[in-house]
């Protein structure tokens, strides 16, 4: 992961951006699989990579601002290391939600849109994560933690201060 | 393997959800995947498929129910555009999960489903929109395609015959509204996902102005059961206009939370009792929410309602994408209902008035209500707000967004009444 302020994709990179491009009728379709490259690469979506990647596609920077600002999984601003994404949709909510949600808040010492003082965590509320059998759902960077409880989630951030594989 | 006994059937797209290995084309052929494929191409054709997908009164899983063979007969033959078929397992309505177990435990019967799709259709380039959030079940699936790829059941001249077809993954990014068929063709144009005016329809108009099928991955899962089987054999199962199985999503205040794939007509209490180990609380559900948090609330007197589109109509709500929720009596259902305004109010995607304004105003009056600061004037409002969103917008999310308030309005009304204060503070 850079944080330079002039991010560019490796080569490698625009060759699977060349591939991928000839697999929609116009390259524009490549947008939003380009901005999820570009996360992964650069960590979140500053102004300088939409613009870079408004560049490899060919589009304007208002069309990669108008996806980019739509969507909730992209991301314009930092987060920690690890984002955990608390679903308080309503299966969620009947199973205890907001009191988890409230209680990670609390460990954290943070609310959302916030960055733990190391620098690995984040929280936010999400909408329905679609495992609603599992509520309870906590998502970490994409991965499900089902029927997750408070101590749980304060096993995962325990592991994760301590440098332990989760 | 799948009786051909339309009476012994208790399961469709289920059948091999719990094999070991699934996902993996050596495992998946063991159980028959593909098996039928090399007949349908050889020996079908476009009319021939999509007479025996009409046969079999298949109705579209993704939440509207629209008949899945008449709509493919919509699409223009011979236009000089190519066609496209898009899967929609974008699944952002509350309380479904069901199409998330078919591409994690049985990638290939979607694989298998979207080759006979779109050899019916005539289509060369396919695509699956999956919601961002399952990036699990996404490489999963990019994983059984390219071992279909390998083994030639995908792309160029598919198994030695005259068909080739492309099938790519393509992630969403966290909107709702791009479940929405138009909504998601926008998206997949890489664009903000706003729905589109219909007419004209995808079946004419859709990706890139090409005529577009639009399928629920349930939907699609079911094709090769049918081909293989006949329409007649599944229109056999269930109940008449209520055809074959159906994927339940149960959540809410069940002992036992899941997806159940059961024949339609299956009563909403063995579901709930024989498959989903009863209610948390109680005898009997307070609320039911039928069809996914856009549907309108039915109550506990309709407990014993068989599940098919027509009798949960016939109670006063939709099946809608199957996925009920229930709520035992220690519900707060102001609470309920202001959790539900907040989601529809994130994701309007704000290009209507009543939409936009009235999703605002919903939440904002419900956040002061469970505050217990609202006063009957704000009740009015709410009521008002709510009436108008309904069947006045491009897209039905207006018509969903109401729904829980309206039926907070019409079978609480003494909750709403106890929580309110004279006059706001
Ligand atoms: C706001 C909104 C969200 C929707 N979300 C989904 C979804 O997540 N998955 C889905 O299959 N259909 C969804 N639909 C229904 C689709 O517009 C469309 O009817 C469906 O994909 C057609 O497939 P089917 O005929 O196989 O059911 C949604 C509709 C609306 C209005
Ligand atoms: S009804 Fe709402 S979500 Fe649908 S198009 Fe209108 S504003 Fe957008
Ligand atoms: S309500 Fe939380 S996962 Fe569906």
């Amino acid at each position: 992961m850079s944080t330079s302020n002039q991010p560019r994709f490796s080569e490698e990179r625009l060759a699977e951006i060349d591939a991928l491009v000839k697999r929609y009728p116009s390259a524009k379709s490549a947008l939003m699989p380009v901005l999820y490259m570009a996360q992964q690469d650069f960590g979140y979506l500053s102004m300088e990579t939409q613009e870079m990647v408004g560049e490899v596609l060919g589009l304007r920077i208002m069309e990669v601002r108008e996806v980019v600002t739509f969507y909730t999984m992209f991301k314009e601003q930092p987060h920690g290391k690890y984002l955990l994404e608390v679903c308080t949709n309503a299966s969620c909510m009947l199973n205890g939600a907001d009191e988890l949600y409230a209680h990670m808040k609390e460990t954290l010492g943070i609310g959302p849109g916030e960055i733990t003082e190391d620098g690995l965590f984040s929280i936010a509320e999400v909408e329905c994560a679609g495992a609603c059998a599992g509520a309870p759902v906590v998502q970490v960077n994409n991965m499900y933690y089902e029927k997750a409880t408070a101590s749980s989630m304060d096993e995962l951030i325990t592991k994760v201060r301590a440098g332990e594989a989760i | 393997m799948i009786s051909s006994d339309p009476k012994k059937v208790t399961r469709i797209c289920f059948d091999n959800i719990e094999v070991e290995n699934m996902h993996k084309l050596e495992v998946a052929k063991k159980h028959g995947a593909y098996a039928f494929l090399p007949t349908v191409l050889k020996e079908f054709d476009t009319d021939k498929i999509i007479d025996e997908v009409k046969t079999s009164g298949l109705r579209g899983r993704g939440g509207a129910g629209f008949p899945t063979g008449l709509k493919w007969s919509f699409v223009p033959r011979n236009t000089g555009k190519p066609t496209y078929l898009l899967c929609n397992a974008d699944e952002g309505e509350p309380g479904t999960f069901k199409d998330r177990d078919i591409m994690r435990f049985d990638p290939h019967l979607l694989i298998e489903g979207m080759i006979m799709a779109g050899f019916a259709l005539g289509v060369k380039d396919a695509y699956i929109y999956v919601r961002g959030e399952f990036l699990h079940e996404y490489n999963v699936m990019c994983a059984a395609i390219d071992e279909a790829y390998a083994a030639n059941l995908l792309g160029e001249n598919i198994l030695g015959t005259d068909f080739s077809m492309n099938l790519l993954m393509h992630r969403g990014a966290g909107a709702y509204v791009c479940g929405e068929e138009t909504a998601l063709i926008e998206s997949l144009e890489g664009k903000s996902g706003r729905p589109r005016f219909k007419p004209p329809f995808p079946a004419v108009e859709g990706f890139y102005a090409c005529p577009t099928v639009v399928n629920n991955v349930e939907t699609i899962a079911t094709i090769p059961a049918i081909l293989e089987h006949g329409g007649a054999w599944h229109a056999a199962i269930g109940k008449p206009n209520n055809t074959g199985c159906k994927i339940f999503s149960v959540s809410g205040h069940v002992n036992k939370p899941g997806n159940y794939e059961v024949p339609m007509g299956t009563t909403l209490k063995d579901l709930v009792e024989n498959y989903c180990g009863g209610l948390q609380h109680g005898d009997v559900p307070k609320v039911i929410i039928p069809g996914g948090s856009s549907t309108p609330w039915i109550l506990g007197e309709h407990y014993d309602v068989p599940l098919t589109y027509d009798d949960i109509m016939k109670a006063g709500s939709f099946l809608g994408s199957g996925a009920i929720i229930i709520l035992d009596e220690t519900a707060d259902l102001i609470a309920v209902t202001r959790r539900l305004a907040h989601f529809y109010a994130h994701e309007s995607c704000g290009q209507c008035t009543p939409c936009r304004e009235g999703t605002g105003w919903v939440e904002r009056i419900l956040n002061r209500l469970d505050a217990g600061k609202a006063t009957e004037d704000d009740v009015k409002v709410l009521f008002d707000a709510s009436t108008h969103m309904a069947g006045r917008t491009i897209c039905a999310l207006a018509d969903g967004a109401s729904a829980p308030t309206l039926s907070l309005l019409k079978f609480f009304p003494e909750d709403v009444q106890a929580k309110l204060v004279e006059k706001s503070s």
